[in-house]
């Protein structure tokens, strides 16, 4: 237990030391160390396959095998009091197919503030996240009647219910298109300027990666960056982030093989 | 962050969400039709070609009759439940749940809430059907033959619930049915008497809850009150289906591999 308490402004939202992951006989994640500012959006980019799954997992407290220090919102990873604080989207839609748009959110939000007393609440909580994500006119489909980009936005939804203080979003944009995307992209950053949440973003697309506070590049299970989308342009002397993370990726590369070599 | 909820604590049941939980599978049953007429009318179906397969023996049309009544319910709320939680570990809106402040028993009595409603809907169809209208021959009340019933599909909820964790696919899990629910089929005392079993299997059918179902069927079938054994062999049904419900819970993960 901690014995001294830093203001919840002063602690990050997530804050890793020596943070390794064992999926089965691969380690994921190696010694991750970094922390994510409350308040912002951090993009968390690499290839696929490269960890950022298994890293929102972590987060989230869903993945097994999780060594090292890793705090969210001043409480260990998977702390029961977390589960009402964070909103989580998996990569695949997570919501029931037989039932409708608003149904699934309906019993979502049942579980996240249960009770007949907070009824009123919850039917505005409901329809507020379905504006949120522009299925209104959806509101009474089946979710399995709908497209691809749309399940993914109800699944979405459901990560905005409740008002989370940090939002766990994996792929959140992937098969959108591009009108879709900004207007998320522009819900994202309203979300976090007006509801003073947090934002965690892993996308494989790097053109996203401008639209973020801050970014996380990863590969192979390490964090090859941890800094401003400007400050790694400049740092690369590249003119996209795109550019910037191949850049870092060669480094890397080049890096291994002179260990190699000199082993 | 606007409004200050405090989370309800997540170890014990909270009824809300139990409640939340079988209505939100009511509602995903509502949306299939076709399910809920098959679970409910083939059972009223295998008994009226029951009754005519025995025309000429309506001895064996009672005892076999009462037997199924018990077995019914317990297969299809194997089926139906293996297939449900199976989609729901595979969909990931239970990796979703688990991650959120929902308790595993509230997951699991809201699931066997829900089936149990239309257990009591499927019984009390094909009890009806098999004593009001086929003539079989109960002398005990049919309220019992209910609640043996309603036990055996809480046993088939269990059971589904715990092997849907073995299953990687839909196939397989349809597969668990053979293995799981054949071989207390055979154990059961429904073709011939435990009795007259080698003595191997007839001890391996006094370990098998179905044994139970069967027996407890026909102690109604033959008694106008509720005898000593019924009451231990409904317990015997009750207590495995609360085990197995038990075992079923600590295959819910809530952090994964």
């Amino acid at each position: 237990m901690m014995n001294y308490l830093p203001g919840p402004a002063e602690t990050p939202a997530v804050r890793a030391v020596g943070l390794t992951v064992v999926r089965g006989p691969r380690t994921v994640l190696r010694g991750l160390e970094f922390a994510v500012p409350r308040g912002q959006i951090t993009g968390l980019l690499g290839p696929s396959g490269c960890g950022k799954s298994t890293l929102m997992r972590s987060i989230v407290g869903t993945q097994a095998k999780v060594a090292g220090t890793l705090e969210v919102l001043g409480r260990l990873a998977g702390h029961p009091t977390l589960r009402t604080r964070i909103g989580y989207v998996t990569q695949a839609p997570s919501v029931y197919d037989d039932l409708t748009v608003r149904q699934n959110l309906d019993y979502f939000a049942a579980i996240l503030d249960p009770g007949r007393a907070a009824a009123e609440r919850r039917q505005a909580d409901v329809t507020r996240a379905i504006t949120d994500v522009d299925l209104t006119s959806h509101a009474d489909a089946l979710a399995g009647n709908l497209s691809g980009g749309q399940r993914s936005r109800v699944s979405l939804a459901v990560a905005l219910l409740g008002t989370p203080e940090l939002l766990v979003l994996d792929e959140p944009t992937v098969g959108l298109d591009p009108v879709l995307r900004r207007d998320l992209w522009n819900l994202f950053h309203d979300i976090a300027a007006t509801r003073g949440a947090t934002l965690l973003i892993s996308s494989h697309v790097m053109d996203e990666a401008e639209r973020c506070h801050r970014l996380l590049l990863m590969r192979e299970g390490e964090i090859l960056a941890d800094d401003t989308p400007e400050a790694l342009r400049t740092r690369t002397g590249s003119e996209t982030v795109e550019a910037a993370f191949l850049h870092l990726v060669d480094e890397a590369v080049a890096a291994g093989r002179a260990k190699e070599t000199t082993r | 962050m606007s409004t200050t909820t405090t989370p309800a604590p997540t170890g014990a049941l909270n009824v809300a969400r139990t409640t939340a939980t079988a209505t939100r599978v009511l509602r995903q049953l509502r949306h299939d039709p076709r399910t809920i007429a098959l679970m409910i009318l083939i059972p009223c179906l295998m008994l009226f070609l029951l009754r005519y397969v025995f025309d000429g023996s309506p001895r064996t049309f009672d005892s076999i009759g009462a037997s199924l009544l018990g077995i019914f319910p317990l297969i299809t709320m194997f089926l139906v439940t293996s297939i449900a939680t199976l989609r729901e570990r595979t969909s990931g809106t239970l990796e979703r749940l688990l991650a959120m402040p929902l308790g595993k028993a509230d997951l699991i009595v809201g699931y066997a809430l829900a089936f149990g409603v239309l257990a009591i809907i499927q019984s009390a169809l094909a009890t009806g059907l098999a004593v009001w209208f086929l003539g079989l021959d109960v002398t005990g009340s049919p309220w019992l033959l209910l609640l043996v019933a309603l036990l055996d599909a809480l046993l088939g909820t269990a059971l589904g619930l715990f092997v849907s964790a073995f299953a990687a696919s839909e196939f397989q899990a349809v597969q668990f049915m053979p293995a799981v629910i054949f071989p207390q089929l055979l154990l059961c005392g429904l073709f011939t008497p435990r009795s007259n079993m080698q003595s191997v299997l007839e001890g391996l059918s006094d370990v098998l809850p179905m044994s139970y179902a069967v027996d407890g069927m026909n102690e109604v079938l033959r008694h106008t009150d509720m005898t000593a054994t019924f009451i231990r062999d409904a317990l015997i049904v009750a207590g495995c289906a609360l085990l197995v419900l038990g075992l079923g819970a600590a295959t819910l993960r809530r952090r994964t591999p």
